[in-house]
């Protein structure tokens, strides 16, 4: 049994050994290993050069990442927590992700951050939100959103040989979450969203932290005799609109899940795009199911019924199929 | 503050140099003057911010920095640009909105770029390039090369969080980056003493145990000397040096200012210490230039910009079907 966490370690690691252009860097990611453990005793293996303690100056590490990949260099900057990220939010959206335009296709970025996002452990509002959509916003961007343990520890590669910046976000519930990992798992492609579970009566559509509570409600669902498909979005930019469309052609009906809020998420992109392209394929309307109009509150009761939970999508998926069934 | 009389350069100078002085500042003192001129004839659009008044600065320092080293410069750059070597015809043409633009008509008068030349923009967000021009200097020195990363930009940038972020790991990590500071008294239209606590803003550097000069930014021969002094000391690995280069914008901040917030009295008395009036009388009464100079050197200067119009002008526009290029690397295109 391995974690997601050791999994992110074991990528890091990898990338440090095979690439000497690759230095991670952040905050506390060396010598206190890592906010989350993902880069404990890298500093002890790879010295302080390639695993670089930073000041919590989140415009001018990113900022640095941008410039040293610019360079030449494989950076992989890490920030602690999406929230945090809004600090630095101006190099990604008006350095990282503009220059290779702005300069006629003469700069790349081949630069990689990887961040915490997400709620379920009452930290409440300045470190728990999912903005995963604002970054999925930004032409330029490539934003991955790894749920399994293979995914955790085979995209970081794949990001690192793309020659545009490219964002990770860790949902921060999944570090501690347990599974196999073959022992030869390496770099897996990024460019297609999995299906997770195969089904007919209707598809549910999640990413990151809600995947594995998109397989949960598909469990209680077949007790009712629901058969889910449940779909992994894996990228969010850009989304992999086949694997959705074709899912959604066969189930006819489309539960998405996105613990962004409901009001301009990325739920409701996905849900545009199959309006676009399968709108005569739909026998009921499309559900969403986000979080609530609420910043993430501390107590647990409310953290809980603030975000999309496993009844939640259950309900959502049973109104989609008996509505119209 | 430095001036000429302290510097040992003031003795040194002989007629070729004082030529190469006098013609940079010239050359984009003329360039900016024809950009205006093309702006009010609608050939150029957008923003355009004219250096006119700030010329000592890039003609002083910039030609002290090698190939192999890097500029990162801000919107106010087509005299970096220019002295950087980057063609008068790609500047124009770019800022004609051409494909034969440096940039393909992507970025315009804020976003030169020319990465064959080492010059990083042309960045618009202020203090925005302050972090890509420490990451350059952190690839340098991870990469073993002994190059200089120069990043120009201007007071309004000292407020900005990420300046103090930018300046702090560059002396945390010693890193080889020549902070150039053209102080020209106004964050656009707010004067310095209107939002600076601190108006010296070189102790603000300082302050990051970063080596620190303040010089006078109409005296080219002081900002040379300054500027070699520290392109020597940060090329040699002693870290950072940050250049305080006080000046004045003799035109408004971009095409759309009116200056309600500034006397003419004030202009004209920055006026009278223009550095090409300054520095012209300087080297003609000391004999390293003789009074025809200036004129020939315009001449030549006008020459080059007419040839850079007629080049803009001859420039085709991309065509629209290639609207959503250079937007991902086109191997990894999505």
């Amino acid at each position: 049994m391995t974690t997601y966490r050791e999994a992110v370690r074991a990528a890091l690691r990898e990338a440090l050994q095979k690439d000497e252009r690759v230095f991670l860097m952040g905050e506390d990611v060396g010598r206190y290993g890592g906010s989350y453990a993902c880069s404990l005793g890298l500093l002890q293996e790879f010295g302080p050069e390639r695993v670089r303690d930073t000041p919590l100056s989140e415009a001018a590490f990113v900022g640095i990442g941008i410039g040293a990949a610019m360079a030449g260099m494989r950076p992989i900057v890490e920030i602690m927590t999406v929230n945090f990220s809004l600090l630095a939010l101006d190099q990604i959206l008006n350095n990282a992700a503009t220059l290779r335009h702005m300069s006629g296709g003469q700069i790349g970025v081949p630069l990689v951050i990887r961040m915490a996002t997400g709620a379920g452990r009452q930290v409440a509002a300045q470190h728990s939100h999912s903005l995963e959509n604002y970054y999925a916003h930004i032409p330029g961007l490539k934003v991955l959103a790894p749920a399994t343990l293979e995914d955790a520890r085979g995209m970081l590669w794949t990001a690192l040989l793309d020659p545009d910046p490219v964002i990770l976000f860790e949902h921060a519930t999944l570090y501690g979450t347990e599974g196999e990992l073959a022992p030869n798992a390496g770099a897996v492609p990024i460019d297609r969203a999995a299906v997770r579970r195969a089904g007919k009566d209707v598809t549910v559509i999640a990413y990151g932290g809600t995947v594995g509570k998109a397989l949960e409600a598909a469990r209680v669902l077949a007790e009712r005799g629901v058969d889910a498909e449940v779909i992994d979005l894996r990228t969010l930019r850009p989304l992999d609109d086949a694997t959705i469309i074709e899912s959604v052609s066969k189930t006819r009906r489309a539960v998405v899940v996105d613990e962004g809020w409901k009001t301009g998420s990325l739920a409701g992109e996905v849900c545009a795009r199959i309006v676009e392209k399968a709108f005569y394929e739909l026998d009921a309307p499309i559900a969403r199911v986000c979080s609530e109009e609420v910043p993430i509150p501390y107590a647990k009761h409310m953290e809980e019924a603030a975000l999309p939970q496993p009844a939640k999508i259950v309900d959502a998926a049973f109104a989609t199929v008996r509505g119209h069934g | 503050m430095t001036t000429a009389e302290a510097s040992s350069d003031f003795l040194e100078l002989d007629r070729s140099q004082a030529l190469e002085l006098l013609r940079a500042m010239i050359r984009i003192r003329r360039f900016e003057e024809k950009c205006a001129e093309l702006y009010g004839a609608g050939k150029i659009r957008g923003f355009l911010h004219l250096y006119v008044g700030e010329e000592a600065i890039a003609a002083g320092a910039l030609p002290l920095l090698s190939t192999e080293d890097a500029i990162v410069s801000t919107y106010r750059e087509h005299g970096h640009a220019l002295l950087r070597g980057v063609p008068a015809g790609a500047i124009m043409a770019e800022m004609f909105g051409k494909a034969n633009g440096c940039c393909g008509g992507r970025g315009g008068s804020m976003h030169l770029f020319d990465v064959s030349r080492r010059f990083y923009g042309g960045n618009a967000i202020v203090a925005g390039g302050l972090p890509l021009a420490v990451g350059m200097a952190l690839a340098d020195r991870m990469q073993g090369r002994k190059r200089v990363t120069a990043c120009i930009f201007g007071d309004g940038a000292v407020a900005e969080g990420v300046f103090h972020e930018s300046m702090n790991l560059a002396a945390l990590w010693k890193l080889p980056v020549l902070f150039l500071c053209e102080n020209n008294q106004y964050a656009m239209g707010t004067a310095i003493e209107r939002y600076q606590s601190q108006q010296n803003l070189a102790l603000k550097a300082q302050s990051y145990k970063m080596e620190v000069e303040r010089v006078d930014g109409m005296d080219v021969l002081a900002v040379r000397a300054a500027t070699r002094r520290a392109v020597e000391y940060v090329r040699d690995g002693g870290g950072p040096w940050f250049i305080e280069y006080l000046t004045y914008r003799f035109r408004a901040h971009s095409a759309y200012d009116p200056e309600l917030y500034r006397s003419k009295e004030e202009v004209a008395r920055w006026k009278k210490r223009d550095p090409i009036v300054l520095f012209e009388a300087l080297a003609t009464e000391r004999g390293w230039l003789g009074t025809e100079d200036a004129t020939a050197l315009e001449h030549e200067s006008d020459e080059e910009i007419a040839a850079a119009v007629a080049f803009a002008e001859a420039g085709e526009l991309e065509p629209v079907a290639d609207l959503t290029r250079h937007v991902y690397a086109p191997e990894a295109a999505s």
